[in-house]
């Protein structure tokens, strides 16, 4: 029996809903128009189908071509079948989000095609295997392509999951992309390994590019032109694997787990040759507790994980702030609680890296923006943990860690400075004193080997010498003592953040001023260009760091602001509750998305455009288009 | 030279006299004194119960880290810097039920570290809960009616778990204590010397007298700890408690066998990217 359910939106402030059916930033396609210069493709199957390497060819593509590119995959927690859909915008460099409806869709099966092509823009072409999926009956906005797959490369291969290859070739060629290019990155794709795979990758692209030429007529209404640089094809996880490397790490250690696993993917490999070990740790207890063991005895340490393993390794990140140990957390944040959506993203762990471990103990949380910014994040939140010796946690997301993008690569400048704090390397003089009382907080740190500045650091509260008050007299000025020294610590970690502390685009006298934090930040931006394009000047305000709050920073902005509406990827407009407790601003209005998707910048632009509205509502919550798929039962 | 006294540091020792924790860190130090191990190239990790404050009473690098996580602690210095000697001192609701899943890993991960377990049946520093090693039927404040689980065997776990030293003392033999760390901390590759070391306070039966009858020196029964079946069988024995080597292989440890902790360690390794590595990286993003 099947059984088939619909989900009604659920919107708790009772204010209209917005769905993600209206784009705002185009008008309608007429002859008349210039061609546009971005494009969005939607690649959708099952997984197992290629998907993802149909993706990477068209981004490298577009990379050699110098467009800019930016790719978002939707997937499910299964690793063959599920209902994938990998959305790519290109256009000039950079593309600052994943785009909206599509203008090419290569649908990998019938159920793509049946549910996608009400996404369609004017002037659209879908591309599919005309021998295994039926175009609909209903006339449809979107051009047909069925492409005769078995026939036009029985001669070639018989393996079905080519399909994609073809229909990736068609699509090409109706973007007027050059062949050359295309073919280069076809081959590099497929010829890592085996250059008879690449040969025949080629050849079957070749096929679906010359059945496009002869058969379907060409789309004048694209036209995408490149630079012509050449730049490099980055995911958020591998920038902060990369800013690991740059940024002296040498110790990554984690437990598998969606969206953080690619960084251990990334870094296992690449670790030995760059003097670093990636350990995979038995669960996120001993990931965290191995890490702080390292960066105890002068490795440079981090670990990552998402929301999940971060709650198992809260106790020892208040251990680092309690021995002052540095340890750098990357928490790529996932839709929660508990197992939750394993492969959809959110902003919904604010509060638990804020809240992290019991006690008062200096912490730093930084958000990071895009992939760059994820590069220099990891390497910022290093030199923090070492100088300050204490936890630094780098917030990121799925949106943010597997979204792949074309970047500059002299946006990523391999010469950072290493700041490793107060070390004591020689012989001490006198009596060593871990942790000596000092203006600053920071007590210089002697490293395991170091003669002289022998100690043991303590998990309990402890004096200067690092001996135990709870033992047998628990001193209460020492103790009071040694949590203000501690404490100290954030004076400093708040002077070195806060020019990172947040970003902010548009006009100050703007007539709406939008919030976030961290992995929304190109698409807000895109949804800002669309309103002031619209003619409305709105002003953004991104956050980077977010503990210690630059309250003193963002206060005068908040207090100038004429109206303020507060964007995140939550519920609970986390960031808005600690706006309110830092700085005593309320922000009226909220824009959230909390179904497992990231905002599309159309309907964002849209939400935005209602905040400005007198009666504008406290409350919008978005839902991505749902798509009329059953529940599964057998 | 070193003399065990060397090793001692001022802080006040906070044990219950008589309690068994004693005799450990005084073989301990006699240890490190036989092997004349540099101090400041010593590093030795806790838990958190009464046995894991030791650290303190030594004038060597240490951590005292949470409950349950001195193993992984331990492992991150060591692989952070193969060329220190790590000691991880607890007790067995530390290891053995808290920790004991690192335990099960630390084991199998062969990093050439020394785990020595005080190992007194109870849960001494919470005043006196049943713990992973208490018998059956023990009655403990959390057990009033008796404990109904069985207790954990940490040899038998050991050897079958891919420890390479696997040994066993008591802190009423003090000299033939010291000897089996000495080997343990000697051997390369995880090592595991649990204790029996007498909580004098809330453990009245494990106590001096009730292990004197039973301990059994393993020199003295002609035991080859090459021999992986023998040291089951001494570690499963019932009607007495064997104390020595049990069982010690040559495996190759986690250092020798991971290429990134090849050459120097990595402590002491350049920070950053040269040239040539940053340029060989952007090729691969190209």
């Amino acid at each position: 029996m099947k059984a088939k359910t619909t989900l009604s939106s659920f919107n708790p402030s009772g204010w209209e809903t917005v769905y993600n059916i209206v784009l705002i930033s185009e008008g309608s396609f007429s002859a008349q128009m210039e061609p546009r210069r971005e494009a969005t493709v939607w690649i959708g199957g099952e997984a197992g189908e290629g998907i993802a390497s149909a993706g990477d060819v068209f981004v490298k593509t577009a990379a050699r071509l110098g467009l800019g590119a930016f790719a978002h995959n939707s997937y499910q927690s299964v690793i063959r079948g599920g209902e994938v859909l990998l959305q790519i915008q290109t256009g000039p460099h950079p593309v600052l989000s994943h785009g909206g409806d599509w203008d090419f869709l290569i649908a990998l099966n019938q159920s793509v095609l049946d549910l996608h092509l009400r996404s369609a823009r004017p002037n659209s072409v879908a591309l599919f295997n005309a021998d295994s999926v039926k175009p609909p009956d209903s006339p449809t906005a979107a051009a047909l392509a069925g492409i005769p797959v078995t026939h036009l490369i029985s001669d070639l291969s018989k393996n079905p999951v080519m399909q994609n290859t073809v229909l990736l070739g068609a699509m090409m060629h109706l973007l007027n992309l050059p062949w050359d290019v295309f073919e280069s990155a076809v081959c590099d794709q497929f010829g890592k390994r085996r250059t008879d795979l690449a040969d025949l990758n080629v050849g079957i692209a070749r096929r679906g590019w010359d059945y496009a030429e002869k058969n379907l007529p060409p789309r004048p209404h694209i036209a995408l032109a490149g630079d012509g640089k050449r730049r490099i094809v980055i995911t958020g996880n591998q920038a902060a694997g990369l800013g690991a490397l740059a940024g002296g790490c040498k110790f990554y250690s984690a437990y598998p787990m969606t969206p953080a696993s690619s960084i251990m993917h990334w870094l296992a490999p690449r670790a030995a040759r760059h003097g670093m070990i990636m350990k995979q740790a038995e669960d996120e207890l001993a990931a965290i507790n191995m890490a702080i063991g390292a960066g105890y005895a002068g490795v440079r340490a981090m670990v990552g994980t998402s929301g999940g393993g971060f709650a198992l390794m809260t106790e020892a990140v208040g251990l680092a702030g309690m021995i002052e140990a540095p340890v750098v957390a990357i928490l790529s944040q996932r839709a929660g609680p508990s197992t939750g959506l394993a492969t959809k993203t959110e902003q919904g762990d604010l509060f638990q890296a804020l809240g992290a471990s019991q006690g008062d103990y200096p912490k730093a949380v930084l958000a990071a923006l895009d992939p760059v910014d994820a590069y220099y994040t990891v390497i910022e939140a290093h030199n923090l943990a070492e100088k300050y010796q204490m936890p630094v946690i780098v917030m990121m997301d799925l949106y943010l860690s597997e979204r792949t993008v074309i970047v500059d690569p002299e946006s990523m400048n391999p010469h950072v400075p290493i700041e490793r704090g107060e070390i004591v390397n020689e012989a001490v003089e006198g009596e060593y004193l871990r942790y000596r009382e000092t203006p600053s907080g920071v007590s210089p740190r002697a490293l395991p080997g170091a003669p002289g500045g022998m100690h043991v650091a303590p998990s309990d509260e402890h004096n200067e010498q690092g001996v135990l008050v709870s033992d047998w007299y628990t001193n209460p000025t020492q103790r009071t003592r040694m949590v203000e020294k501690r404490m100290r610590k954030m004076a400093g970690v708040g002077r070195d953040t806060a020019e990172r502390a947040f970003l902010c685009e548009g006009p100050e006298d703007a007539e709406l001023t939008v919030v976030g934090w961290g992995s929304t930040h190109g698409v807000l931006e895109d949804a800002r260009r669309a309103l002031a394009d619209a003619g409305h000047s709105v002003r953004l305000v991104q956050f980077r760091t977010l503990w210690p709050f630059p309250a003193a920073g963002a206060l005068p902005i908040l207090q100038a602001a004429r109206r303020i509406v507060c964007v995140e990827n939550n519920y609970g407009g986390q960031l808005a509750r600690l706006i309110r407790q830092e700085t005593g601003v309320s922000i009226p209005y909220a824009v959230r998305k909390y179904d497992g998707e990231p905002f599309s910048a159309g309907p964002l632009a849209q939400a935005l455009e209602i905040c400005l509205r007198p009666s504008a509502p406290a409350v919008q919550t978005l839902i991505s288009a749902e798509l009329d798929i059953p529940v599964r039962f057998e | 030279m070193s003399a065990a006294g060397d090793y001692r540091s001022r802080v006040r020792r906070t044990w219950c006299p008589g309690c068994g924790d004693y005799g450990v860190l005084n073989a301990l130090q006699n240890a490190l004194a036989a092997l004349n191990l540099e101090r400041r190239n010593l590093v030795v990790v806790s838990g958190i119960g009464c046995s894991s404050d030791l650290p303190h009473f030594l004038n060597v690098y240490g951590i005292h880290t949470l409950h349950g996580r001195a193993l992984p602690v331990a492992q991150g210095i060591k692989m952070a810097n193969k060329d220190l000697t790590v000691v991880v001192t607890g007790g067995d609701g530390d290891g053995y039920g808290i920790g004991a899943g690192h335990f099960l890993h630390a084991m199998r991960r062969n990093l050439d570290i020394t785990y020595i377990v005080m190992d007194n049946r109870i849960y001494g520093l919470t005043t006196g809960q049943a713990s992973p090693t208490s018998d059956r039927g023990h009655k403990t404040k959390s057990t009033p009616a008796g404990n109904p689980e069985c207790a954990l065997n940490p040899l038998a776990l050991a050897v079958a778990g891919g420890a390479t030293f696997v040994g066993r003392g008591f802190s009423g033999e003090p000299v033939h204590l010291a000897a089996v760390m000495k080997r343990a901390i000697a051997h390369k590759g995880f090592s595991l010397v649990d204790v029996f070391s007498p909580c004098v306070t809330w453990n009245k039966v494990n106590t001096y007298d009730s292990y004197r009858p039973l301990i059994l020196k393993l020199e003295t029964e002609n035991h080859n700890p090459a021999d992986r079946d023998a040291a089951l069988r001494q570690a499963l024995r019932e009607d007495k408690l064997p104390i020595g080597v049990f069982y010690e292989i040559d495996e190759p440890t986690f250092e020798a066998e991971e290429p990134s902790l090849q050459g120097e360690p990595l402590a002491g390794r350049k920070l950053g990217l040269s040239d040539e590595e940053w340029s060989a990286l952007m090729g691969e993003f190209a």
